[in-house]
Formats: structure tokens, sequence, C-alpha cells
């Protein structure tokens, strides 16, 4: 079977600092997979790169069995793979149903758009009775669960999400990771980034841990969260 | 006559042709936080085009509706204009998105100078007469005058106006355009190419401003190669009045100034004993500009920098 994403020996640098350094990593349709590691690891940088906003170095990155590593980001997200960044990337001057309707700007099959709206009230009820509200004033709970909904707007087949737990309360963490598995559960696969390796490895199938740019161990998630070295490294043991 | 109706009157149109102007520079100061000092000149390029046209149309075909002949002249100077619009994003700014912002900055005030020295060659330096083409009637109200070109001014900016707000607000580019705005980069994870996005908004600033550049020159009666300087630098006032970056900023900024001009204009030999006249109208756009920088940089409707914290 051929992976939904397969990135290939991929590096990224700012300018003369390698960030990331000769990544694999496969997603298959449907998966749930995490890539954790410490505070600068390059995980944010990695998935710079599958969406397009950082060119990669070297390497290749196929979606779909095509690739997309010089795709500019547009053209990328219009292709099924959807990122939903670190700090949420909220467009803070429009609605909540404005920022809803961003997500679904590259598609054009109206009715189909307004059943997939209906389909994300129902999932996020809090951004229902806030859907006239500018997204700025949000708390950031319900950012979080904004850009998940708005992420959906696009139908992606892919969603990577940048560290969907970060500055949350444990209670709101919760309600976040629902919605995620919720999503995960609709056939959308998922390429998850955590700090939070407990959280994440419970959440996903299979798991890739990255130091300083480098894949320092990979596998299902249950066996990372059974690693010696990992459950030192990240799990606080 | 009614002064003070006159200068409210003169003032709401000379505002109204400030706004216009106004709008393009806040346009793209809104999405690249880039001044675009170019962009009086293009108000320039649109009056000379329109007049060179009129000019070739009338020789051509004496007695031609003069609505006809202006429409003409508008035909061509609009897409002139935005092309260049266009060709100066893509030439002079695109390739300077990632530099230092002092960069573009230089780069703006370049094709300003290009700009005008193109005009002077092609048109010479004289003052280039509006012919005499448009209606010359004139209305009284409540003791003031109010001229066709005057009506026609202050109607056709705020219907353009209008439909600048709709398109904002209501359709498919105009989301994009704000969300651009708002994050370039999310805005590209949207699928929105941003690229297209910032040249439609040098391309919708551009078409106003040559808009603006035929009204200034069918109020004043003349276009000269510099005339886009001090329009261009008011009009840049008024946005940063408003707020720049603000729509409604820039058209509540243009009108303001208009009318500070006007009464200014029409006071500042009583306010001065007869020391200074109202050839000193221009200096008050500068008055506000100083006093905005020093006193609410943001201008009267921008918060953005409350807004994003
Ligand atoms: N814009 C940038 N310019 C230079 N270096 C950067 C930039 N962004 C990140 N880095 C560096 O790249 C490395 C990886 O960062 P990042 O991908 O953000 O890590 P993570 O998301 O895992 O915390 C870090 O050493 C960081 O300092
Ligand atoms: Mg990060």
């Amino acid at each position: 079977m051929s992976a939904l994403l397969a990135v290939n020996q991929l590096s990224v640098a700012y300018g003369g600092i390698q960030a990331v350094r000769e990544l694999n990593l496969t997603v298959a349709s449907g998966e749930m997979v995490c890539l954790i590691g410490a505070n600068g690891a390059g995980k944010t940088t990695t998935l710079k790169a599958l969406s397009g906003l950082l060119a990669p170095r070297s390497g290749s990155v196929h979606f779909d069995g095509q690739p997309i590593a010089r795709l500019p980001p547009h053209e990328i997200a219009r292709r099924g793979l959807a990122l939903v960044p670190e700090g949420r990337g909220m467009f803070p001057r429009m609605s909540v149903a404005e920022n809803l309707m961003m997500g679904a700007y590259a598609r054009n099959d109206r009715a189909a758009i307004a059943r997939d709206l209906d389909q994300v009230y129902a999932l996020l009820p809090r951004l229902t009775e806030r859907r006239a509200q500018l997204a700025g004033l949000l708390s950031g709970g319900e950012q979080q669960m904004l850009a998940l909904g708005r992420a959906m707007m696009a139908r992606p087949r892919l969603l990577l999400l940048d560290e969907p737990s970060m500055g949350l309360a444990p209670l709101m963490v919760q309600a976040v990771f629902d919605i995620i598995r919720k999503i995960a559960a609709d056939g959308v696969a998922v390429l998850l980034i955590e700090q939070n390796a407990h959280l994440a490895l419970k959440t996903c199938s299979r798991g890739y841990v990255l130091e300083n740019g480098v894949v320092a161990a990979s596998g299902a998630a249950a066996d990372l969260a059974a690693d010696p070295a990992v459950r030192q490294a990240y799990l606080g043991e | 006559m009614d002064i003070f109706l006159q200068q409210l009157i003169n003032g709401l149109v000379l505002g109204s042709v400030y706004a216009l102007v106004a709008l393009g520079y806040t346009m793209v100061y809104g999405i690249l936080e880039l001044i675009n000092f170019a962009h009086g000149e293009i108000t320039m390029i649109g009056a000379m085009v329109a007049l060179a046209v009129i000019g070739a149309l009338t020789l051509a075909a004496p007695g031609a509706p003069g609505v006809l002949l202006l429409g003409a002249g508008l035909a061509v100077a609009i897409p002139v204009c935005v092309a260049l619009g266009l060709v100066i994003e893509r030439v002079a700014y695109r390739p300077l998105r990632h530099a230092p912002r002092l960069a573009p900055l230089i780069t703006a005030i370049g094709v300003s100078i290009v700009l005008q020295n193109v005009a002077m060659m092609i048109w010479g330096k004289q003052y280039i007469p509006f012919p005499g083409i448009l209606p010359q009637g004139r209305h009284e109200i409540l003791g003031a005058t109010v001229s066709d070109v005057q009506v026609a001014i202050l109607v056709l900016a705020v219907i353009i106006m209008l439909m600048l707000i709709l398109v904002v607000q209501k359709t498919r580019l105009g989301r994009a355009m704000r969300a651009t705005a708002q994050s370039r980069q999310v805005a590209s994870l949207m699928g929105v190419d941003v690229n297209r996005v910032i040249a439609a908004t040098f391309a919708i600033g551009s078409a106003l401003a040559a808009v603006a550049g035929v009204m200034v020159s069918a109020y004043y009666g003349l276009a000269h190669y510099y005339m886009g300087f001090l329009l261009g630098l008011k009009a840049f006032s008024a946005a940063v009045l408003g707020g720049i970056g603000n729509l409604g900023g820039a058209m509540l900024g243009g009108l303001l100034l208009g009318l500070i001009e006007s009464f200014g204009a029409g006071y500042i030999g009583d306010l001065t004993g007869g020391f200074l006249g109202s050839n000193y109208q221009d200096v008050f756009a500068f008055f506000v500009l100083i006093a905005v920088l020093v006193f609410r940089p943001s201008g009267l409707l921008g918060a953005r920098g409350a807004e994003r914290a």
C-alpha cells in the first residue's frame, strides 16, 4: 500500500542552521500519527515544510503519490492537506462564521459547503453560539476548536496539527482531543505534533520521536510509550 | 451667498476625491504594510491619459457629446493605470517582499520619480487644460452654488466607495483580501493565492486612482505631470488621519481632509487677519498629518495595535 503522505530524506534549514535533517516519515490514509519531541526539536519546521510555508533544502514529499515539496502553500492546501498552525492562525478581525468560510475558500460546491458548515457547528456547539463573534475575542480553547473546524471546512484528507494542546487548561485539552478523534474517525488522516508526548502517544497509533532535527525513534505508539528511553526523556519518568 | 454651506460642499467634493486616492494607499498598506508612494503618480497618469484620449477624440470627432468623450477617456485611463499598478507591484515591490522595510519604500519613491519624468517627457512641463466638454451647469442651493461637475464627482465617488465596500465585505475576493491582510501565511494555508490577491489589490487601487485623477483634472480644469505628488501626499495624509490600513478610515479621512482644507482656505484670511490667503490651503494636509502622527498615530479609526494584542 502506498502512503498518503511520504516524506523522504527531508532537510530544512534557516540560513545556515539545519533545523530538520534527512527526515523520513509516512502517514497512511486515515491513520493517526504523532511527531513528538522537545521544544526546538524541529517539529514546527517539519510541518511548515510539508505545507509549503518553508522550502525544503533537500528531500522529497509526496502526497497521494504526487510530489508537492516545491509547490506554494495554496496549491498544497488545495490538494487536501490542511495545516492548523502553531498559535491557531486565527483571522482575528473576522467573525467565527467567516473564519469557517475561509476554510472552504478553495471549494466551489456551495451545497456541500453548507452541509459541511452544519456538520462543523454540530461538532462544535460552542462555536454555534458565537458564530457572529470576532475570532480574536474567543478564548484559546474556542480558537483551537475554530481552527479545527475551519480546517474541516476544506475537506482535507490529511490534517497537520501543530501542538493543539498548547496553552489550554486540562479540561479544554480533553475537549480538543475528543474533537480530533472524531475527525479522525471520519477517515481523515492526522499528523499530530505535540510536546505532550503522553497524550499524543495515547491518541495516535504510530509515532516518531524528533531530537535536534533527527528522528531518534519511531514505531507503534504503544511500543514507543513502553520504550525506556522515550519514557525517560518524554514521559517524565 | 452662504459661505459656510459653500465651503461644506466644496470640501465634500474635494474630500471624496481624496478618499478615492486614500483607499489605494490604505488597501496596499493593509496587506503589505508598504506605503506605495507611486500611487499619487498613478492618479496623474490617469488624468494625462484621459486628457490625451479626450483631446484626440475631439479632433477626430468634433461635436461628440462631452460625457461620451469623458467616458472614453476613463475607459482608456482605467486599464492603463491598472496595468501600471500591476507592473509596479510585480517589478518594484514583489522582489523586495522579504527585504528590510526601508528597501521597498525607497523603491516606491524611485518609481514615483520615474513616472513623473516619463510623464514630463511625453506630455511636457506645461499645464494641460481640461477641454470644455463637460456640462457647465450651476445650481443654487440655499445660497450656495454647486456645479454639474461637482455633483458628478460626489455622486460617482460615493457609488464607487459603496461598490468597494460591497466587494470587500461580500465577495470571495474581498474575503481573501481581508484574510491576507490579517495573516498572509494563514490565508495561503486556506488555499488563497496570496500573490494574486496582492495584485488584485493594486489593480483596484489603481483603478480608483485613475478615476480620481480624471476627477481632479476636471474639477480644477487642468492636469500637470507633477499633480500626482501633492494629491498623493494629501491622500496619504487622509489615509493616516483615518487610520492607515482601515478602509472606512480612508473614506472618513479623505472627507475630513477635504472639509478641513475647504474651511481652512475659506477662513484662513480671517484667522490671520489677512496675513495668509487661501493659497495656503495646501498646508492643512500637512498640519493634519503631523498632528495625527504626534497625537494619534493609529488614526481616527485605526485600532490595529490594540486589536492585535
Ligand atoms: N524563523 C527561524 N529562524 C531561525 N531559526 C529558527 C526559526 N524558527 C525555528 N528556528 C530554529 O529551528 C529549530 C527548530 O524549531 P521548531 O521547528 O520551531 O521546533 P519545535 O516546533 O519542535 O519546537 C530550533 O532550533 C529553532 O531555534
Ligand atoms: Mg513548535
